[in-house]
């Protein structure tokens, strides 16, 4: 086990930057997630981790040691691959032992180590079956297995879940994060999927377009996204942005306005923040177009006159059909305002201003 | 639901007999080869082109083992092909996983001047070959053949051998990376074994192609100790006849060692063996 850390990390081919300015350290046994939108370099970063990819500038230290040019099998780094990687040719316990094979280490003493993780991760009836006699979910844990074999200083993740449907995922998620809670090793994680990124990290890296948009814990990356990409990228459904007029603010139905203080040039709020009331009642009237019903919540996609969509989340049922007219509430508490440039306003000023 | 699943039977009759009357044509001259050598020397013309001879007779084999120089230019063909298949496929491996797997500068070019090789007829080229060959005094040696036959099979299995490494996932050398291989071991322990069906077609493909070359044989070889067995064929035509039924009668013979050779590699050409390497 072992700290990991990026100082002014940097990736470039040719004369594209990919990667610039990162700068991240990672604690001994903390589970970080990378995430961001497919393009924004966070595989790019993980290989870099991992050594598969050179990195371009910068310095990486893995326990204070700089590992920048040390090869990946010298690197005591375990990574499960997002096509899981499983070696055709070899059966489910010398795929998990290979790392032993190499490292040439008798018949005998990898048995231990291979019958454990099989136990450990419910594979123990699969030993002698080839990777293509699996089902999907069986690889996945092979290829964890195979990491967890090796007993690393930590384990990197590609984007593990993304090729398992929707049921298996759930269920391969709780087992990740027990799996982090029993061996308590440095985990870092890549996805898109900010569900994942949400029930999983200790820490949450956003990255956009080569570089980092904020690190925090998901609550705060929740509660105070630092832009409007965090905004809009944590949290689902997606937060309304609305465009404040630069003249005066947003006006409500009861006079006052939500003005833009500080050079705010927009309006978020997340869905589950609005509180839908009858027509008239509420700080501005919509009008409902499309309404899911989910049983637990209700998503409706609503328009404002002159403001554009918004979507509510609301729990539980709501008895509205769509094309009906209703009030929409502000939580006033969990508005967030950004600049011009995309920044969030803080502290946060968007209490409604007379007017 | 049972029309959909049991096709009109005259419609399964008609497959069967496009694929019997496939097979028959592919098989004939096959067939024909067979005949003429089974068929005695005398019987030949009077059998004109009757399907079954009227007499058999194993005396072309006889003659063509034991009263010619066939088993030397067999021999010599068996030396000059192996070689050739060995050398190309142990060549050609190695090309290919760099074009698969490594970005360097003039990759491009050489790619386009391995295209390039293989545009122009063989024709064309014979001559500087022949001067080549003539001036570093290889003439009238197997060595002569081995190297010419490598250097024209080199481009083409490259690129067969290229796109076998192209199905192999990357990701499977970088997860034996982590794993602590080197890119060496990694390839010997994990690549290598998924291309052995590539590399059985490889070898396969090459070891035909030298094993029916003429025309360079030709060229390059006009003493008798050094012909292979294509260019030994053209001895049983003399000046003012065929020996058909020797002919034919050798010819059944050279076909064992590409059989022998197709039936040792054939288990590696039809194993997919990647299937379930990755998600699947």
């Amino acid at each position: 086990m072992a700290e990991l850390e990026l100082r002014d990390v940097r990736k470039s081919y040719g004369r594209i930057d990919v990667l610039h300015d990162i700068d991240l350290k990672i604690e001994d046994g903390e589970f970080v997630v990378l995430v961001g939108p497919s393009g924004c370099g966070k595989s790019t970063l993980l290989r870099m981790i991992a050594g598969l990819e050179p990195i371009s500038g910068g310095d990486f230290l893995i326990g204070g040691k700089q590992m920048n040019d040390v090869p990946p099998r010298d690197r005591d780094i375990a990574m499960v691959f997002q096509s899981y990687a499983l070696y055709p040719h070899m059966a489910v316990d010398r795929n998990m032992g290979f790392s032993m094979e190499i490292r040439r280490k008798p018949a005998a003493e990898r048995k231990g180590p291979v019958t454990r993780a099989a136990r450990t991760l419910g594979l123990e009836p699969y030993l002698d079956r080839f990777p293509k006699a699996l089902s999907g979910g069986q690889r996945q844990r092979v290829a964890m297995g195979r990491a967890i074999v090796r007993d690393p200083k930590a384990f990197l993740f590609d984007e593990p879940l993304s090729n398992l449907d929707a049921a298996l995922r759930v269920e391969m998620r709780l087992e990740i994060a027990r799996l982090h809670q029993r061996l308590g090793t440095t985990m870092v994680y890549v996805t898109h999927d900010q569900v994942e990124a949400m029930t999983l990290a200790d820490r949450i890296v956003v990255l956009n377009a080569g570089e980092i948009q904020q690190i925090g814990t998901p609550l705060e990356l929740y509660e105070a996204p630092a832009n409007r990409f965090v905004a809009q990228f944590i949290g689902s459904p997606t937060m309304n942005v609305l465009e404040l007029p630069p003249e005066g603010g947003l006006k409500l139905d009861s006079g006052a306005r939500i003005a833009g203080t500080g050079g705010a040039r927009h309006l978020g709020m997340r869905p589950e923040h609005l509180r839908i009331v009858p027509a008239g009642q509420g700080d501005i009237t919509v009008e409902a177009q499309v309404i899911e019903r989910l049983g637990s919540d209700t998503n409706i996609y609503t328009e404002a006159a002159h403001l554009g969509p918004l979507l509510v989340r609301a729990h539980g049922n709501v008895d509205l059909r769509s094309g009906e007219r209703c009030g929409l509430i502000f939580d006033r508490e969990k508005l967030h305002l950004f600049d011009q440039e995309g920044a969030r306003i803080t502290p946060n000023a968007a209490a409604p201003v007379q007017g | 639901m049972a029309s959909i699943s049991r096709p009109h039977p005259a419609l399964v009759v008609g497959k069967y007999l496009a694929v019997a009357f496939y097979v028959a044509f592919a098989l004939f001259p096959l067939y024909w080869l067979f005949k003429i050598a089974l068929t005695p020397d005398a019987l030949i013309y009077t059998d004109g082109t009757a399907l079954w001879p009227s007499a058999l007779t194993l005396e072309n084999f006889r003659s063509v083992i034991f009263a010619s120089d066939f088993l030397d230019y067999f021999r010599n063909s068996v030396i000059v092909s192996l070689s050739t298949a060995a050398a190309t496929s142990l060549i050609a491996a190695a090309a290919g996983y760099a074009f698969s797997r490594f970005v360097f500068r003039g990759k491009r070019w050489v790619v386009a001047l391995m295209l390039l090789t293989q545009m122009f007829p063989l024709l064309m080229i014979i001559a500087p070959i022949y001067k080549i060959v003539a001036a570093v005094g290889l003439l009238n040696s197997l060595w002569s053949l081995i190297i010419v036959y490598t250097a024209f099979n080199i481009p083409f299995a490259t690129f067969l051998m290229q796109s076998f490494f192209d199905g192999i996932p990357k990701d499977l050398e970088e997860a034996a990376m982590m794993d602590g291989c080197t890119r060496f071991q990694a390839l010997r322990k994990v690549i290598l074994p998924l291309t052995l069906p590539g590399l059985a077609a490889t070898l396969g493909f090459v070891f035909t192609a030298a094993w029916s070359e003429l025309l360079f044989a030709l060229m390059l070889v006009s003493k008798t100790d050094a012909m292979t067995f294509p260019v030994g064929l053209l001895t049983f035509v003399s000046k003012f006849s065929v020996d058909w039924g020797q002919m034919m009668a050798a010819g059944v013979l050279a076909l064992i060692p590409s059989c022998l050779f197709f039936l040792f590699i054939q288990r590696y050409l039809v194993q997919g063996l990647t299937s379930g390497a990755v998600k699947g």
